[in-house]
């Protein structure tokens, strides 16, 4: 579990390159480090939902991150807000 | 399976639901009860949301922290959708909500969504640079000073805004309130004014 402003960052991982997959990860944030916002709840995993396989029930995440680190431009603090299954996030390490 | 896409789609649908009614899934009027609910939402019943949580404090906090309950409790049917989040805009934030993955919408309390919700134009441009597709398309101009957080709805729940409310609508009741509230200003790509 993470908790409200743990530190976090999407796996850099691209699953969808080595076999089909339905990935509710945007692939802008993979690798990105964000901000745990809250535990939204534990929803069946879609990855297995997609293919009518059991889908075991993960929690899902409210994570922020900032615009300037995905995106080029001004406005260093506008944000995203994206929902991140649990399995998709691990701890960023402390900067230095 | 290529048979069954090379099916005439109106027989498919009835075979599909007698089958259905007949191994005791769903009935046909549950059926008809979905549809009718479906064609009943609108953006009017987000309208009326918006409008209590700007009369009622007690309401506003209750749509902030659980908006299926909020939604229920005027009645609008949420059995069996998504769970709803409000996002409240506020003097330091607007929230604008995208779905990049598909067209994920609050359907239950916003009704169909608009035919730019789902264009691969918006949900590239709403991530990237939300200012200038807000201010390029709609002309709505957000501050400098006001930070923009655009909601990325990924998964299991839909995202609605509740604008802030506008000046110049003091004293106003709930239903000329809701009459100022379009289906914009709770997606985040308009602001209300009185």
């Amino acid at each position: 579990m993470f908790a409200p402003g743990a530190r976090v960052r999407v796996k850099d991982a691209w699953p969808e390159r080595q076999a089909p997959a339905h990935i509710r990860t945007p692939w802008y944030v993979r690798g990105v480090e964000g901000e745990v916002v809250r535990h939204l709840g534990d929803f069946a995993n879609p990855e297995d939902l997609a293919f009518a396989r059991p889908a075991e029930k993960k929690p899902l995440y409210h994570v922020r991150f900032r615009r300037d680190e995905i995106w080029p431009g001004k406005q260093p603090h506008d944000e995203l807000l994206i929902e991140i299954f649990g399995h998709w996030l691990e701890h960023a390490k402390e900067q230095s | 399976m290529s048979d069954l896409l090379e099916t005439d789609g109106d027989r498919l649908l009835i075979a599909v639901k007698a089958l259905l009614e007949r191994k005791g899934v769903v009935s046909a009027a549950e059926i008809a009860e979905r549809r009718a609910a479906t064609d009943a939402a609108s953006p009017g019943q987000g309208a009326k949301m918006v409008a209590k949580a700007w009369l009622d404090p007690a309401y506003r906090d209750l749509m902030l922290s659980d908006g299926t309950k909020a939604a229920e409790a005027l009645g609008i049917p949420m059995l069996g959708m998504p769970p709803l989040g409000v996002l409240e805009n506020t003097p330091d934030i607007h929230n604008l909500v995208v779905c990049t993955l598909c067209s994920c919408y609050p359907r239950a309390v916003l009704g169909y969504p608009p035919f730019w919700y789902k264009s691969v134009a918006y949900r590239a441009r709403a991530v990237r640079d939300p200012r200038e597709l807000l201010a390029s398309e709609w002309k709505t101009v957000i501050p400098d000073t006001v930070r923009v957080r655009v909601v990325d709805s990924t998964a299991d729940y839909r995202w609605m805004v509740l604008p802030m409310r506008p000046a110049g609508t003091e004293g106003w009741n709930e239903n000329r309130l809701a009459s100022i509230v379009r289906q914009g200003d709770m997606i985040g790509v308009t602001i209300p004014s009185a």
